[in-house]
């Protein structure tokens, strides 16, 4: 095997921290392992660094990508090219490559057949994975997955990860597994041995040690929404597996056990159920709310479809659940792998008649945790179902976030009333009275004692007392109440952040996952001459705030990934007397957003719009 | 009131009157079977002495989901959407383990809509009673077919029927339910001594009552109509609920005629044999005999299965004696530092 010799490429200038690697494996080959050693050892070393998993919906042999982005500068959003390939698979071989710029790296496994002119302004380094594993004398039954650890000895070898980073990845993923720790190593230091041995660096790419992030951790949304839900005192979850929501719950089965116990009693204190649908989830977690149990279910949008009725029910009857909704792509089953925010309007109005809700939108993994907690509060404060709109790019994909802070408040059950409770009402008491003029009843629950607690729930018509009802001023006063609760929220509700820049005329407008791409994008239109001041919205409805923020600049961009700038239109109807200055730019496809393409609307508009 | 007429009023156990379980007129067409059960259900928690806040009532939409209005009425209710009953019972019961869940359905409900949710609550075992009141029609939406009703059945607007009904006694069954009863509404005497044992039984008991629809499927040739019923019924046993703390004088019963059935709390049921020897704690017994009549068109009623549950739901959640919607704010928030751990872990 001969490598293009390419000495005036060395001339392009070092690149240090600051590129783009994607690995092209096949699923189910144990790649994932690989690739998250690769990644938290970059993290030991304190480099700034985001891993994205690109994968098929299949257990087992179809193309996946692992997206490993390093940045001094901490821009961890995606760039939509890569620097260096990691080629295992040979199905995709050829049209990875067209993703690489001139100076490009290709480290592939010797086995893959190269072009027959490969481009010349690209670096190649084989790698005899097979020799090596053979060489690493590793279990048979282990050896397809151990093709993928010999390119992380490899790899990093070459890149400059330190071998005692790697080593640290190592013992966190394989934790007290020391057969399975010992072979992984081994694998690991022969492809580095072999690299150091025999590989001449020709490429720019390199990783130097930084102090170690402060106050860091690496982690996925849909674990941090786990432990935030359990923190936040859950003690009841329902759910039916969905991707991607289902390592949510999984996560909470998890951590439940150590630390939901009673510090009492010694016994469970949050129940987990497996139930036959996602109509079954939300029912089952009305009931429990219902019944005075802190309730959630997790799910992404087919599930939501499901539930709506019963979402109804629980907003009508003002019946407190948490709803996650890790977002995929859609209509239909749409690409269930991969990361959309389409569900925003959907989930806003979910129901039909009369009907909005409380949506909180994080932006970050810490966010997932922080929501993940508050909206259990807000939910039994207000008596109505709160939303929580994560999506598959936050909720599965690891991400470098601040510690989990323990919450700042106790907890909130809210207006309940238990048995002495009720002797002040003198029997007067009634389920959808709104005796503090702010629209939030007092409620009793299953298990109360007093002759006067209970009452009768429905989703039907009801007066104050909860007796049936069709007067027509009734509904009207109900339905408004209602209606009056929630909007009495919109300041209360996690408050939009403001990143702003000096001598800004216009802003941007995000919200959810796309918050690193939005980030680097300022930065960009900065360097392009274009300041401009970045709002990401954190609830709906939207607050005074961002009623400011829109007023006070001569044009908005609201950016998201949906096909309709489904928050842009949200805005437009909340913020109607500014409704001309907002402008809304899209992207779908399912993949994360990047600066560039956020950077290039921006700047294309902005173009039009002043001729 | 004076004296006299206080003295009349009748008291149980626990020293309440009937009018204790009472709940808000019904406003049911008169004559519906669902009054009849709501009556019957009223009394036999009377006779058990069950507080009434202690049970909390569950039902989805129709005619018979209406009903839980009609007893009970210092119970707690829920009456949510069409088929999805089941699913609030399951989210309920692990608030307060003390409460006794009653559900109400009816064949649109179980049979149709939310079949699915149906055999799962039997497959969870959740401890509730779920009684399906049984007309085999739609009654709310004017008189459609259910899936309960009979075959070859006809219905003004809707011509006759050619699909085949579904049994939930059967169904129920094969699903694992571990108590399967089957009521009629002209026959009160049996139903409410099925409603005692029921509520006394650990876990879910399932029984489908026939419960005429006076209105839409009342034809005498109706299979859940009342003549039909009255002149087909074919009860398997002559049922007797001996509360646990009452003597049983066996010299009232013919030795050999009746078989004794334990339930979970020391109850004893009396099952005197009618027209053949049944035993109820045989699945393959009572999948026989419903596969039979079933089969041959008759309206078999009683006990068709008991059977012990090994542990409830409750049990394996491994949830602590007092309800868990009662635990205060620091027994369900983990501390400090159980998060710095889990910071630490993840560095």
């Amino acid at each position: 095997m001969t490598h293009p010799e390419k000495d005036e490429l060395i001339a392009l200038p070092q690149q240090v921290n600051d590129f783009c690697m994607t690995v092209c494996t096949v699923n189910g080959s144990g790649s994932a392992t690989s690739n998250n050693v690769l990644y938290h050892a970059l993290f030991h070393m304190g480099i700034p660094t985001s891993g994205k998993n690109i994968f098929p919906s299949n257990i087992k042999g179809l193309p996946t990508w692992f997206v490993i982005r390093v940045s001094e500068k901490g821009y961890l959003g995606r760039v939509p090219y890569d620097d260096i390939l990691v080629a295992m698979n040979p199905e995709t071989f050829l049209d990875d490559l067209t993703y690489l710029p001139e100076g490009g790296v290709i480290f592939y496994a010797d086995h893959i057949r190269l072009p027959e002119n490969p481009r010349p302004d690209l670096i190649f380094y084989p790698m005899p994975i097979r020799r090596l594993v053979k060489e690493a004398e590793v279990p048979r039954n282990l050896r397809e997955y151990m093709e993928n650890m010999a390119y992380v000895g490899i790899v990093g070898e070459v890149l400059g990860i330190n071998m005692e980073s790697l080593l640290y990845a190592l013992k966190r993923h394989f934790g007290n597994k020391a057969t399975a720790l010992e072979s992984n190593l081994k694998m690991v230091k022969t492809g580095y041995d072999w690299a150091a041995a025999n590989i001449v660096k020709r490429d720019r790419y390199s990783v130097k040690p930084l102090p170690p992030m402060k106050d860091c951790i690496l982690t996925d949304g849909n674990n941090a929404a786990a432990l935030g839900s359990l923190f936040g005192g859950v003690e009841f979850c329902a759910w039916y597996p969905i991707t991607p929501a289902s390592s949510l719950v999984e996560s909470m089965i998890e951590h439940n056990p150590k630390l939901r116990k009673d510090p009492v009693t010694g016994k469970n204190t949050c129940v987990i159920l497996q139930v036959e649908d996602e109509l079954a989830a939300a029912g089952c977690a009305i009931g429990a709310g219902w019944a005075g149990l802190r309730a959630m279910t997790a799910t992404s949008g087919p599930g939501l479809s499901l539930m709506t009725e019963n979402v109804g029910l629980a907003y009508f009857t003002e019946t407190p659940i948490v709803i996650w909704d890790v977002q995929r792509v859609g209509p239909s089953t749409g690409l269930p792998t991969r990361t959309a925010q389409g569900d925003l309007t959907f989930v806003y109005f979910l129901g039909h008649g009369d009907i909005n809700h409380i949506i909180l939108l994080p932006g970050s993994v810490n966010e997932c945790f922080e929501f993940g907690w508050k909206a259990l509060d807000l939910a039994e404060h207000y008596q109505t179902p709160i939303f929580v709109l994560s999506d598959l790019d936050l909720g599965m994909n690891q991400w470098i976030t601040s510690k989990f802070a323990y919450p700042d408040r106790p907890i909130d059950r809210g207006k309940i009333l238990w048995e002495e409770d009720l002797d002040r009402f003198g029997g007067q008491w009634g389920r959808y009275k709104d005796i503090d003029g702010d629209g939030i009843p007092y409620r009793t629950v299953m298990g109360n004692q007093n002759p006067a607690a209970a009452y009768f729930t429905r989703g039907t018509g009801h007066n104050e007392y909860g007796n049936y009802s069709e007067d027509p001023i009734n509904w009207a006063n109900m339905i408004r109440r209602i209606k009056k609760k929630l909007m009495n929220m919109c300041e209360v509700l996690p408050k939009p952040i403001l990143r702003a820049k000096p001598g800004a005329k216009i802003g941007i407008i995000g919200w959810g996952s796309t918050d690193p791409a939005l980030i680097e994008a300022q930065d960009m239109l900065e360097q392009a001459g274009v300041p401009v001041d970045y709002l990401r919205i954190r609830a709906l409805p939207s607050c005074r705030d961002v009623h400011d923020f829109i007023a006070a600049h001569d044009h908005t961009y609201v950016l998201e990934l949906n096909r309709d700038g489904q928050m842009c239109s949200i805005l437009k109807l909340e913020v109607s007397e500014c409704s001309e200055k907002l402008s809304s730019l899209t992207d779908i496809g399912g993949l994360p957003m990047t600066a560039l393409w956020a950077t290039e609307q921006v700047l294309a508009k902005e173009m039009e719009r002043n001729g | 009131m004076d004296n006299a007429q206080t003295q009349k009023v009748e008291r149980n156990l626990i020293g309440l009157s009937p009018v204790d379980y009472k709940g808000k007129p019904s406003t049911l067409c008169p004559g519906c079977g669902h009054n009849t059960i709501a009556n019957q259900i009223q009394a036999a928690l009377f006779e058990l002495g069950v507080v009434p806040e202690m049970v909390a009532k569950f039902s989805g939409i129709g005619c018979s989901s209406k009903s839980p209005n009609y007893f009970l009425d210092r119970s707690f209710g829920f009456n949510g959407v069409h088929g999805r009953m089941p699913t609030l019972a399951t989210g309920a019961c692990f608030a307060d383990r003390r409460i006794k869940l009653i559900g109400i359905s009816g064949d649109g409900d179980s049979a149709s809509i939310g079949m699915g949710h149906f055999k799962h609550v039997i497959r969870r075992n959740i401890p509730m009673v779920y009684i399906i009141e049984n007309n085999g029609v739609y009654g709310l939406t004017k008189g459609q077919f259910s899936a309960t009703s009979d075959l070859g059945l006809e219905l003004r607007h809707q011509g006759k029927n050619y699909l085949p009904p579904l049994d939930l006694c059967l169904e129920a069954l094969i699903s694992g339910a571990k108590f399967v009863a089957r009521a009629f509404a002209g026959d009160v005497k049996q139903m409410r001594e099925l409603f005692k044992a029921a509520f006394v039984h650990d876990g879910i008991a399932v029984i489908d009552v026939i419960s005429p629809c006076v209105t839409f499927n009342n034809q005498d040739q109706a299979m859940q109509s009342y003549t039909w019923g009255r002149e087909n019924e074919s009860p398997i046993q002559d049922i007797t609920f001996i509360p646990k703390a009452q003597e049983i004088f066996v010299e009232d019963f013919q030795e050999g005629t009746y078989r004794e059935v334990k339930l979970h709390d020391g109850s004893i049921l009396l099952l005197k044999k009618i027209d053949r020897d049944y035993d109820p704690t045989s699945k393959t017994a009572a999948l026989d005999l419903l596969t039979e009549s079933y089969e041959k068109r008759y309206l078999t009623t009683g006990l068709f299965y008991i059977e012990k549950a090994e542990q409830s739901i409750i049990d394996i959640f491994d949830l602590g004696r007092e309800p868990l919607n009662r635990l205060p704010a620091e027994r369900i928030r983990p501390d400090l530092a159980a998060l710095e751990q889990i910071n630490a872990a993840l560095e």
